[in-house]
């Protein structure tokens, strides 16, 4: 659990990005307005789906709806079989990894090879990512560079840093040659011009959506934006939010596949949206709000709890807070919504969102939602159990606390024996292992205030 | 799936409440800097300075002394461009003056499956742009039939022109002056120094899978 | 978040919280005291219970309405509300309202809820009081309650009362508004990142050498000081209205 990859890296990266900020009220009116923006859309997205679609294909680019990801993995199956593709390089996409697009792939005979960097040493070493934006966050040099010896470029000498990317570079560069098709996820899509827009670093996502003769983009249908003047702050709060910087290296907007007279570019350029959930997540107001975000990675660089378990504990593609949140949401809150209780609830994610997602509020109503599920026969008979045993504590609490004769004298009896309670209690040795066991006051208050005369109305 | 793309909207329009959010609440206005030309100029050389941009400023008249001056230093023989070109033209120009000061000079010509072999091996490219934003630091760029796509991303150095002139303060200004929209060009690029890699112990690499090297010529 | 404050009443209700009730009753006890040093009448309405933040957050809402419902018939007059707890207060600052959605006291819950005054911010901005230090010099440190700084947008009040007594001097902490990993529920629910993470609050608190660990929230305070008693720290936890009282309850 204690990696010390993730301390070293989130006690500087929070601060870095504050510093990019250099007052708190531009920051501030930042957050303000791409959240604005990005609420604005999410208002209005069932229009902007049907302004982009026609957009897109006036540009000539083929636009695919899929409900599931079973069907938007068969759609981009269908496009690579008629492209003939062996080899497809994929630049950084959240929604292929929620399909599970590389597996399905290579189960129908396609290499799906990931480009970015930190996704191709963790796909080399049949790893899974383990934060949004930078997946390879908890191996160190060391280890990455035993990857590479063992199965990148064994004769190659690859120890440091600038080794081992030269070393991808060159291995990369090949395949981005010989790829017949080129996958990559969208930043935003643009309605009004029908324009694809993808934020990256190293290059790989225009070679991706460049060099090989087709593309497919694979997007979330919540990933559109009204007009091309609502991309500045939005780029803005995210480039900032995920890696303090101003802006990435590359912010690539594609309009169009190949035109006449153009040397290069894909012929075909493709457009998958897919739902998953995400019209499901529509359906509640508050629950909504999750569809607002933009993949920054923020609430993890600030959360405590991912800071020290790291993504991999999550079991599911989108970790730390937003994970919370999404992930129950996607695959149900009875598979997934003990998720939503692996949070202090302290908000500093809250705080970091760049578009003010209330994330602790959507905490708090999924953990509603489970609490109401009736749906216990999915769970194994100890989960069961827990759960019914949590369900008549809240019963007999309630009784307690709305009860003022009980509740008195419960915290009258606990003030004079919980000394004498053993610290091996269930509830109390999870408890104790890291503290003293609470001591009560030798008088409770109410007590107290009665014995010194304290008005009672 | 017609039927996936209206049982997604259906769902969406079911259940979608109230007005859109802008018609209910204003949005907040970020004020645009009031940059003259010298601070826009700053501004923009010490943000491109920052991810590693090396820049030269010059007059049109200046550059080819200069441009020669980085092809020797950076040991580049060839050099990829786009014909028919302002800038391309200005290359032929002195190559035709002094060829041996001047790399050999490799038209992108073909389509990109005719001239694979070409693209990976030059040792440097270069393209025009179509201006620059000061706050970000970055260069727009819109690849077209003459400068493809590839043509600043292949070759392991980019070399740029920019004209000081066209130096926007922000890139919602660039929009907006620019009157992009509709139709936007196939493909617009903002390019802010050479690619980049942190993605190894947060160590950061330049060089990873674009150029390693990004060369700006800044026209005074 | 900015919030109103009222101007100087003659009279409050206190509401003390469960777990000040039961593990912190001098802390209480000391927050009347400050009150009433400055010449306002405090009540103690004996009936009351819990803000019902502890089911409401294990979502449970339907047992915490029952409970939110005891309640708020306890306060029925006017009066400003104070909690010396930052976390119960955010819960029925923040929370009472949509817990009432709908329902036909949901009017009454917004109106408890806007009487509702976290007991630094009251003392800060309302009561404006001024503290004369009478005790021998020491270091303090502050940990600052999530719920109290995100939730209820409180500042830096407390820390600006201790401010106020000469001879403590305050050393911050490194981390000083990291959640310490108390979250109710959570510590027992997840007690292995919760331990590690009020182990590294700890850390952070016996960094600064000091001799005192203050804070406004009975919660995060069990939870620290349960952590520095196993680890046999001489740090002292105390809530800051004992702490205040301590200090000036000569004057």
């Amino acid at each position: 659990m204690d990696n010390p990859c993730l301390k070293r890296v989130f006690t500087k990266l929070p601060e870095k990005r504050w510093v990019m900020f250099l007052d708190s009220g531009e920051l501030e009116t930042l957050r303000n307005l791409a959240g604005g923006i990005r609420r604005d859309t999410v208002s209005r997205l069932p229009d902007l789906l049907e302004e982009l679609e026609p957009n897109c294909q006036q540009n000539g680019i083929q636009v695919h709806w899929a409900q599931t990801t079973e069907e938007a993995n068969s759609i981009v199956l269908n496009i690579a079989r008629k492209a003939d593709a062996k080899l497809a390089v994929k630049g950084k996409s959240m929604v292929s990894e929620e399909m599970e697009l590389n597996h399905f792939l290579a189960e129908n005979g396609i290499e799906a090879l990931e480009s970015d960097l930190g996704e191709y040493i963790i796909q080399v070493d049949h790893e899974l990512p383990s934060h949004i934006i930078m997946p390879a966050i908890h191996k160190n040099r060391e280890e990455i560079s035993e990857v590479f010896q063992k199965k990148v470029a064994p004769a190659k000498k690859s120890d440091t840093a600038e080794e081992m990317t030269e070393t991808a570079r060159q291995v990369l560069r090949d395949k981005f040659r010989r790829a017949e098709l080129g996958i990559s996820g969208v930043n935003f899509a643009v309605a009004e011009t029908g324009t694809l827009c993808l934020v990256e670093n190293e290059g790989n996502g225009r070679f991706c959506t460049t060099m090989p003769r087709v593309h497919v983009a694979l997007m979330g249908i919540e990933k559109v934006v009204g007009k091309l003047e609502d991309l500045p702050p939005l780029l803005t709060v995210l480039t900032r939010s995920a890696t303090g910087q101003p802006i990435t290296t590359y912010f690539n907007m594609i309009s169009s596949p190949r035109q006449d007279g153009e040397k290069d570019g894909p012929e075909e350029v493709h457009l998958v949206l897919l739902d998953n959930g995400r019209s499901r997540m529509y359906e509640d107001e508050l629950l909504r709000d999750t569809l607002l975000c933009i993949r920054c990675g923020a609430c993890m660089n600030h959360c405590p709890v991912y800071t020290r378990i790291g993504g991999h504990a999550y079991q599911s593609v989108y970790p730390g807070p937003i994970g919370k949140i999404l992930t129950p949401q996607l695959e149900g809150i009875d598979t997934a919504g003990y998720l939503a209780d692996a949070s202090s609830l302290c908000g500093a994610c809250v705080e970091a969102c760049p578009v003010k997602i209330p994330i602790t509020d959507i905490l708090l109503k999924l953990r509603h939602k489970k609490a109401q599920s009736k749906k216990e026969h999915h769970w194994t008979e100890l989960e069961g159990a827990k759960n019914l045993f949590e369900k008549i504590t809240w019963k007999g609490w309630k009784f307690a606390f709305s009860q003022p004769w009980f509740y008195r004298m419960q915290a009258s009896i606990l003030s004079r024996t919980a000394q004498f309670l053993p610290d091996q209690l269930p509830m109390l040795r999870s408890w104790s292992r890291f503290r003293m066991v609470p001591r009560f006051s030798e008088k409770p208050l109410h007590q107290l205030v009665e014995e010194a005369g304290i008005a009672e109305e | 799936m017609d039927t996936s793309r209206s049982q997604i909207l259906n769902a969406l329009r079911n259940s979608r409440t109230g007005i859109p959010f802008s018609e209910s609440q204003d949005l907040p206005k970020i004020p645009v800097p009031e940059w003259n030309l010298e601070e826009k100029v700053e501004r923009l050389k010490n943000r491109m300075e920052a991810v590693h941009t090396e820049i030269h400023e010059c007059t049109e008249k200046g550059f080819g002394k200069i441009f020669r001056e980085v092809i020797k230093q950076k040991k580049i023989t060839n050099l990829l461009y786009g014909k028919k070109t302002n800038w391309g033209n200005k290359l032929e120009a002195m190559r035709q003056r002094g060829p041996k000061t001047m790399p050999e000079l490799i038209p992108y010509q073909k389509k990109i499956e005719d001239c694979k072999e070409t693209l990976f091996s030059v040792d440097a490219g270069l393209t025009q742009t179509m201006g620059a934003i000061a706050e970000t630091g970055s260069l727009i760029l819109k690849p077209d039939g003459q400068e493809p796509r590839l043509l600043s991303l292949v070759p392991p150095i980019h070399l740029a022109v920019l004209d000081s002139k066209r130096i926007y303060s922000t890139f919602g200004e660039a929009i907006r002056e620019e009157g992009w929209s509709r139709p936007m060009p196939t493909n617009v690029l903002l390019i802010s120094g050479p690619s980049k890699t942190a993605d190894i112990e947060q160590t950061l690499v330049y060089g990873i899978h674009g150029p390693k090297q990004l060369i700006l010529f800044l026209i005074r | 978040m900015r919030r109103n404050y009222p101007e100087k009443p003659d009279k409050v209700y206190f509401m003390g919280t469960c777990l000040a009730d039961m593990l912190y009753a001098e802390a209480g006890l000391a927050g009347i005291r400050l009150m009433e040093r400055e010449g306002v009448k405090v009540i103690y309405p004996r009936d009351q219970t819990c803000c019902g933040q502890p089911a409401f957050n294990s979502g449970f809402q339907e047992e915490a309405l029952e409970v939110v419902l005891h309640l708020i018939h306890c306060f029925p007059k006017a009066y400003p509300i104070v909690v010396p707890s930052g976390s119960c207060g955010a819960m029925m600052v923040r929370h009472y309202p949509e817990l009432f959605e709908g329902h036909p006291l949901e009017q009454k819950a917004i109106e408890f809820s806007s009487r509702i005054f976290e007991l630094s911010e009251f003392l800060h901005h309302v009561l404006k009081i001024s503290l004369k230090d009478q005790g021998v010099p020491v270091k303090v440190t502050w940990h600052t309650s999530c719920h109290a700084k995100r939730e209820l947008g409180l500042g830096d009040e407390a820390k600006q009362l201790v401010k106020q007594l000469e001879n403590v001097e305050l050393k911050e902490l490194e981390r000083e508004d990291e959640c310490c990993g108390f979250g109710g529920t959570f510590s027992v629910k997840q007690p292995m990142i919760s331990g590690e993470m009020v182990l590294d609050k700890c850390s952070d608190v016996l960094k600064t050498g000091s001799d005192y660990l203050l804070s406004g929230d009975c919660g995060c305070l069990m939870n620290i000081q349960g952590s520095l008693e196993k680890q046999q720290s001489r740090v002292q936890s105390m809530h800051f209205a004992s702490f205040l009282w301590e200090r000036t309850r000569g004057s």
